[in-house]
């Protein structure tokens, strides 16, 4: 049945949903016994069994983090969420739209997904609940010998590369909810780029939930050979519910000798959803890293884009746009560990809180002894745009040798009376000239974007700034 | 005759200090009027209070524009309407391009109202040929359009590009704070010419200045002689000529001895 009913729409485009369709939902809430039944269902290695152990066991150690939107998270009630939904055919991903379930089909058209493909992307991953139901790739990339594949068919398909990188950058022990995917995590995307292979149109992949009270938990690790490079978007969006939803993500990548990665996200959470995720890089020699981060959406977003710099030469930016609406919490940022010479970073940050939201730059910046010669700048600038609505900084930086320059600026700002005035003064309308103010504000970032993208971005801070209204 | 702008005795406070205490101004389409008056006489204040400056406080009179109550319109209606304020400082608004931002404000004073309603923007291609055109006019470069709003122009490029706006924006009011403060004796040229090319029998002027300079090339109809927020005096051109040789005080002495407020 493809009928799709509309839930408390209000002013979020995406809140829609469909009715269930699902071949397998575990029961609520985590247990030992789930963390099995889901590697068993997927028929996976002991070693991975293993390690979904590994985080489950840490899970339950690790006490709530005490900072960032605590008051949030000690509110989250984990025995209340599913941890795994399988929808109905999807037993793998399909590599043609023609293939994927009608209903899961008509969301992701309704998201305008197959026609981004069309227009402007190398390849795509498209995940429903806990699994990828489309992934493909342009087969001129195939045959270079890049493999793009959503991580559980990776692990089928390519167990070796797997098990060697996979949980190298982010442990299970890293964090709670680091630890929380490992025990459950389930599709998410697999990248793999050969020594100079240069794949100019990006990779996206889209994550949507439809369930309520749902838990999703994908995992991705991208790999980029020597000299390679590639951009990596996603998207991400939820139907708007009464109840909560988690979303809870581990993203591992590494980036070797003169190799490029950016990976760039636009999330829309629905308002009711928390987005807590771990992302960390690590460039080795001469290569460079980019995160665009771009969080719009959710209750409460904890995400701080990492880079380790490994060797010498090795370049890590963090590009951070952050908005906040009513009962919002946007603590974001980025951290840069500088592990080698001559390494350097930049991290910016542009947040802007309305109509009550909160936002909070948290970023560190980490020099090690023998990382001489290195270069950190941080920018950090925060738009507020009425009375109820705050910002916060929390730059934390360690050095642990002399011969390093680091900079540090950061401004808080309202929206002032004299740019209004001299807008409106030339015929452009109050909410008009608001959102031109804003999207100025944004702007260095969003330039950073794939034309399609940045057009996006903007349409959604207008979206956020008129739905923030009410 | 029709009157473009009509103000009477117009008082506006900034910070609960009254700063305009009784203006009279009449103006008529297709003239030119010049305001003078020392630094701080309330000659800005003017210009911003009848632009709809939220910080500038109306405390009584009136100013009617075309037959209506401009107080009672947001800033946005009056640009609409056809008043138009050349800034003395010019706001910077980053991240926001020129052409952008001319396009938008086009759209909204200049948009034609569909059936709907709403009013349909011009074609992109249109505008930049029609941008082009005036920018070419006032021989600006062309990188202007791709810049950030006024963001770190130059004292001279700031004023020109509220030239520029104003050429687009043909107003049927248009108030010049100090335009011709800031621009090097060509620029003072070029913006002259620039509006002087817009001079036409339904178009008012007024042209806020210190300098006699200015009036060289603008030809103003009347002179004013603005003094602790009213207008003191007023005459045809022969008095910006007169305050030159004179100066505020003598003239503000001789009139202060003869009891003579007011215009
Ligand atoms: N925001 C403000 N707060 C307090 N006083 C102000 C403010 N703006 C203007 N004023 C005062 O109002 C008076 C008139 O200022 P205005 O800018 O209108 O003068 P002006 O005639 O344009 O002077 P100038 O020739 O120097 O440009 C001055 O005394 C000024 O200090
Ligand atoms: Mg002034």
């Amino acid at each position: 049945m493809a009928a799709t009913v509309d839930v408390n729409l209000d002013d979020y485009k995406y809140g829609f949903s469909v009715p269930e369709n699902y071949a397998f939902k575990a029961e609520k809430g985590l247990s030992e016994r789930i963390v099995k039944q889901i590697s068993e269902m997927k028929n996976e290695p002991g070693w991975m069994t293993d390690f979904r152990l590994r985080g489950y066991k840490h899970f339950l150690e690790r006490p709530m983090p005490q900072w960032g939107g605590q008051g949030m998270l000690n509110t989250i009630n984990f025995d209340d969420i599913y941890y795994y939904i399988k929808p109905v055919g999807a037993d793998k991903a399909f590599e043609s739209w023609d293939d994927v379930p009608e209903d899961i089909k008509n969301t992701f058209d309704r998201l305008g997904i197959p026609e981004a493909e069309q227009k402007f992307l190398a390849g795509v991953g498209a995940q429903y609940e806990s699994e990828v139901i489309y992934h493909s790739i342009i087969k001129d990339l195939e045959s270079k010998g890049v493999i793009f594949l959503d991580m559980d068919a990776s692990l089928r398909e390519h167990p070796e590369i797997v098990k060697e990188y996979f949980g190298t950058v982010i442990p299970p022990e890293d964090n709670k909810f680091a630890a929380l995917n490992t025990s459950v995590w389930s599709g998410g995307s697999f990248i793999y780029v050969p020594p100079g292979v240069h794949i100019d149109l990006p990779l996206q992949a889209y994550f949507r939930i439809n369930a309520q009270n749902m838990g999703q938990f994908e995992r991705t690790l991208i790999i980029v050979d020597e000299g390679a490079y590639v951009h990596y978007v996603e998207g991400c969006t939820a139907p708007t519910y009464s109840t909560d939803s988690l979303h809870s993500a581990v993203v591992e990548i590494i980036v070797k000798e003169n190799g490029r990665c950016r990976y760039s996200t636009i999330q829309n959470w629905s308002h009711n959803v928390y987005n807590l995720v771990t992302k960390r890089a690590q460039a080795y020699k001469n290569a460079t890293m980019e995160w665009v981060d771009g969080n719009l959406g959710s209750k409460l977003t904890m995400k701080y884009p990492a880079v380790w710099l490994m060797e010498d030469g090795a370049h890590g930016e963090v590009l951070s746009i952050a908005f906040a609406g009513k009962g919002q919490v946007q603590d974001a940022g980025g951290k840069i560990v500088h592990a080698a010479p001559n390494t350097s970073s930049v991290i910016t940050s542009k947040s802007i809180s309305k109509g009550g939201g909160r936002t909070t730059y948290r970023g560190l910046i980490k020099v090690a002894p023998n990382a001489t010669n290195s270069k950190s700048n941080v920018l950090c600038d925060a738009l507020i745009l009425d009375d109820q609505s705050a910002s916060d900084t929390f730059p934390y930086i360690e050095i642990e040798n002399n011969n390093v320059s680091i900079g540090h600026e950061a401004s808080v700002s309202k929206v002032s009376e004299e740019q209004l005035f001299y807008l409106m003064s030339r015929g452009i309308e109050e909410d008009t000239a608001s959102n031109m103010i804003v999207s100025g504000f944004i702007e260095p970032i969003v330039k950073e974007l794939p034309m399609e993208y940045a057009l996006e971005m903007n349409r959604l801070i207008e979206m956020e700034m008129e739905g923030s209204v009410g | 005759m029709s009157t473009s702008l009509s103000i009477k005795d117009l008082q506006v406070s900034i910070d609960d200090k009254l700063i305009l205490k009784g203006l009279n101004l009449e103006v008529k389409p297709g003239e030119v009027h010049a305001i003078m008056g020392p630094n701080g006489s309330g000659k800005s204040t003017t210009a911003y209070a009848l632009a709809g400056h939220p910080a500038y406080e109306v405390e009584g009179g009136e100013v009617w524009m075309d037959g209506v109550n401009l107080l009672e319109l947001s800033p946005d209606e009056r640009a609409q309407m056809g008043l138009f304020l050349c800034f003395q400082y010019p706001t910077a608004i980053p991240g926001i391009s020129m052409a952008n931002f001319l396009r938008t404000s086009y759209n909204a004073v200049k948009g034609e109202e569909g059936e709907d309603g709403k009013k349909k923007p011009i074609p992109i291609a249109e505008f930049r040929k029609k941008l082009l055109e005036k920018m070419d006019l006032l021989k600006m470069d062309k990188s202007f359009a791709r810049r950030y709003l006024n963001e770190g122009f130059s004292g001279g490029e700031k004023k020109r590009a509220e030239i520029l706006q104003m050429t687009l924006l043909e107003p049927k009011v248009a108030i010049l704070d100090e335009t011709d403060s800031g621009l090097d004796i060509d620029a003072l040229r070029i913006v002259s010419e620039g509006v002087n090319s817009m001079l036409s029998s339904e178009r008012a002027f007024i042209v806020i200045t210190h300098y006699q300079r200015i009036l060289d090339y603008i030809k103003p109809d009347y002179v004013h002689i603005m003094y602790d927020g009213q207008i003191i005096l007023s005459g045809g051109p022969e008095l910006a000529l007169r305050l030159e040789e004179e100066g505020y005080d003598n003239i503000v002495k001789s009139i202060t001895q003869n009891g003579n407020g007011g215009n």
